[in-house]
């Protein structure tokens, strides 16, 4: 991963055909929002109460759910942020991803660390992130070794990457490593699709979509699973997961010949460029207490960060991508910033979970992980 | 400003069953029930909902319906046409009575 690579890269993404940007990056801005810090502030300097009256607490929230403290169940799910290099700027990515991030980019020891990490972790899944995890020069690499050493592997892919010609390949290729697709989509339609994500998008989407097709993918195959996953276009929760599933395969299908396996809905978490956009349209607060009334007792045991490692680019270790995006960083005993490459499953069981206010996010509603709802 | 209708008294809905709670809770139980997936879809009824906010023009169901509807999956586009449902049904209650009109004045006009 040299230095000269991830420039060109950079620059192929930047290219104005690579992909719609409705926005820029806060790092590229400087904005104030951009250490996770002021992000954390902004959250808790809101007058939000809970049910009982007092200020809202998540640990006090999960602890009358029956979890005190927050603790994680059996690893399942490997998940690893390549970087944070994309070819597009959605309005709400809590990654702070951009084509300007090549800053954010896993080096080649790291790779090499999580590979390793991987194979005596337990897990069974290995889920690659970013950015656009396809960009990272890595990528094939880390994903066929991970397929190699038996892992079930998730590509989390934002579907107009496979449109730049250099990525045309990839759907035959995931498909030959019986590699999952999880596409992000926001609406099966048009107008919310390119609201969050930038004009053109939509119409990017369902052209690599049918390419997913073309290769197999989305007609219940399952070595060419394709999951469709949902963020709302706005400061709204996400919807039922099995009605919405049900009317997009109808809609898709009939509007655009498109099929696909199965769809996540998850909420909008209140990080990064999604915070940004709340404080700009004074709807943080309004949001925040709509994640508060819906807290979900129920959907406290299939949070993600109970069954997840989320290491980041440079190799440090987090409950869940969303603390990641916040810098919150996993703490088992006695020891703070943890690297992947001594990563200790039995110390990582043991630990208890780090919370904020944006884990309302994960328990509002149906309940909103990488996996879709959680109840 | 004193007004009539104030956003804030939405929320305060379950507060009606201070008066008779038995009421109430058949009434809510009902509301839920009716809301939940059937025959038509959450969204669809979602829809349906929004579309009967704006013919009975409830400020309350009007801002509890667009967010609801955006939630269940709709998007502008479907929620517009659903509000012209509406309107279509309204302005035509009216034309419709034209008729009676129309033949009102075959009866009293020579020709």
């Amino acid at each position: 991963v040299s230095a000269e690579r991830l420039l060109e890269i950079g620059r192929l993404v930047a290219a104005p055909e690579a992909g719609p940007r409705p926005t820029t990056t806060l790092a590229a801005r400087g904005s104030r929002l951009a250490p996770p810090g002021e992000q954390l502030r902004a959250l808790d300097s809101l007058e939000l109460r809970d049910a009982d009256g007092r200020p809202a607490s998540f640990d006090r929230s999960v602890a009358a759910a029956g979890f005190e403290p927050l603790r994680p169940g059996a690893l399942e799910i490997f998940q690893v942020n390549l970087g944070k290099l994309c070819n597009m700027t959605c309005r709400h990515c809590h990654v702070d991803a951009g084509p300007d991030r090549t800053d954010a980019m896993m080096d080649d020891e790291t790779v090499d660390a999580v590979l390793a990490a991987v194979e005596r972790s337990g897990a069974h899944t290995v889920d690659v992130t970013g950015g656009a995890p396809e960009l990272h020069p890595r990528f094939a690499d880390l994903v066929e070794r991970a397929v190699a050493a038996g892992m079930h592997v998730i590509d989390r892919c934002n579907l107009t990457i496979l449109l730049v010609p250099r990525f045309r390949h990839l759907p035959e290729w995931l498909g030959d490593h019986g590699v999952e697709v999880v596409a992000s989509l926001p609406h099966c339609r048009k107008m919310n699709t390119d609201a969050q994500r930038g004009n053109g998008t939509f119409a990017k989407s369902i052209e690599a979509l049918k390419l997913l097709n073309a290769a197999g993918y989305g007609q219940g195959d399952p070595r060419r699973v394709l999951t469709l996953m949902s963020n709302p276009a706005g400061a709204f929760l996400g919807g039922c997961q099995g009605t919405m599933e049900r009317e997009w395969k109808v809609s898709l299908e009939r509007d655009h010949g498109v099929r696909f396996d199965r769809l996540f809905v998850l909420n909008n978490m209140p990080i990064a460029r999604f915070l940004e956009w709340l404080i700009e349209r004074g709807q943080l607060e309004e949001y925040m207490r709509t994640l508060l009334a819906a807290f979900n007792p129920s959907a406290v045991g299939g949070l993600m960060c109970r069954n997840t490692i989320s290491v980041s680019w440079d190799g440090r270790i987090y409950d869940c991508d969303f603390n990641q995006m916040l810098d919150i960083e996993t703490r088992t005993t006695g020891e703070e910033r943890l690297h992947v490459r001594d990563f200790d499953p039995a110390r990582y069981a043991g630990r208890v979970i780090r919370t904020a206010r944006h884990c309302f996010g994960c328990t509002a509603g149906a309940g909103s992980s990488c996996g879709g709802a959680t109840t | 400003m004193e007004t009539y209708y104030r956003p804030e008294d939405l929320a305060k809905f379950p507060e009606v069953g201070e008066g008779n709670r038995a009421l109430a809770d058949k009434f809510f139980s009902y509301y839920a029930a009716v809301f939940e997936d059937g025959a038509l879809t959450a969204r669809e009824k979602s829809l349906i909902a929004l579309a009967v906010a704006h013919a009975v023009q409830c400020p309350y169901c009007i801002d509890a319906y667009s967010s609801d509807a955006l939630a269940k999956g709709a998007d502008l586009e479907q929620m517009t046409e659903a509000v012209h449902v509406a309107t279509a049904i309204r302005g035509g209650a009216s034309l419709v009575h034209g008729v009676q009109m129309l033949e009102h004045v075959r009866r009293k006009v020579m020709g």
